[in-house]
């Protein structure tokens, strides 16, 4: 019966890990491809609202953001809990508007600046007035093509 | 000499490394898609061209306002969210040539040739005080009836779906079906 006498001892052999950088990058091109970087920090809170009816942005590069919406916890003791507009990565008002439309403008070249566009990520319970503002200034500045951001609901 | 074979390097720390990455791209990506409803604004009316609106026929305006209690008024009636659609699409098509509804218009279109078109504009107004959770509930909503009128059209003519159709196609749609959503000069709605 020498046939059967185990040779050394048991137990699984280890798990060949050669491959695993391989997968892990694998995924991680995954990532790179399907995300874009974060471009600025939200200072405000905001849960858009929901639409049906909702299209893709079809060139993130040629858009810009306005967010509108009540300050963060940490940013409410100094900008108060109403509605503030964010360009860029700081509080602004009405009056800045043109200025950040004017330097997003001078980001693109001359061929895509007709397609850029300005997208409005308000929060729910914001009041139209604000936004209302915004569109006038935004008409003042002619940067027409608008996008109101929203979440997609279902049907 | 003897040939010194130059040692294999360690790659057990690659997996380390690549996650190392990975986490990094992890944090500092987002993958929200930017999605929303796509307007486009009127231009700024020139100073001499303010008489120009009104000449725009009473029956071709149908007034959707939205007041700062989140109340819809269409067309002179109240009435909640859900029955804005059909109204929109009775408006937009108006299938009984009602004299009060608005006049269409025999269009040549290119590529499709003649083809009654629909001079209704809705104006949209709203309050200073209407939630951005109405307001875009309602644009929705006027969006969701243009939607359907022009996927019914794409149907008729071409079989299909407005959406799956080629380019061409679609500004063919669009053409015959236009999207005339004004968004009026903000207006105090008054409370009633």
């Amino acid at each position: 019966m020498a046939k059967f006498i185990k040779k050394g001892k048991g137990g699984t052999p280890p798990i060949n890990t050669a491959s695993l950088p391989d997968i892990v990058f694998m995924i991680l091109m995954f990532f790179m491809v399907s995300t874009s970087m974060r471009q600025t920090d939200r200072l405000v809170q905001l849960t858009m609202p929901q639409a049906s009816e909702i299209a893709k942005l079809e060139r993130k590069d040629l858009s810009s953001y306005i967010f509108v919406g009540t300050p963060t916890s940490q940013y409410q003791a100094k900008f108060g809990t109403e509605s503030r507009i964010q360009l860029n990565d700081s509080f602004r008002t009405i009056d800045d508007i043109r200025d950040f439309v004017a330097a997003e403008r001078e980001n693109l070249s001359e061929a895509e600046r007709p397609y850029m566009t300005v997208s409005i990520k308000a929060d729910q319970d914001t009041r139209m007035g604000i936004i209302s503002d915004i569109k006038q200034e935004l008409r003042r500045c002619s940067a027409l093509k608008i996008m109101y951001g929203a979440r997609k609901a279902a049907k | 000499m003897a040939s010194k074979k130059t040692p294999e390097i360690n790659g057990g720390s690659m997996a380390d490394i690549a996650f190392l990455v990975l986490v990094f791209f992890l944090m500092v990506s987002t993958m929200d898609q930017e999605q929303g409803l796509s307007r486009r604004l009127p231009p700024l009316p020139a100073e001499d061209q303010k008489a120009e609106d009104q000449k725009v026929n009473r029956r071709n305006i149908i007034l959707v306002k939205i007041n700062s209690n989140d109340r819809l008024l269409a067309g002179n009636e109240p009435m909640d969210v859900s029955q804005l659609k059909d109204k929109i699409i009775e408006f937009l098509t108006n299938p009984t040539d009602d004299p009060n509804l608005p006049e269409k218009e025999m269009k040549d279109i290119e590529g499709f040739g003649q083809c009654s078109v629909s001079k209704g504009v809705i104006s949209l107004q709203n309050d200073r005080g209407t939630s951005y959770r109405k307001y875009l509930e309602v644009q929705n909503e006027l969006v969701k009836a243009i939607n359907i009128l022009r996927d019914q059209f794409a149907m008729q003519n071409y079989g299909k779906k407005f959406a799956r159709l080629d380019e061409e196609k679609q500004d063919i749609v669009k053409k015959a079906i236009p999207s005339n959503i004004s968004e009026a000069e903000p207006k105090d709605v008054k409370k009633k």
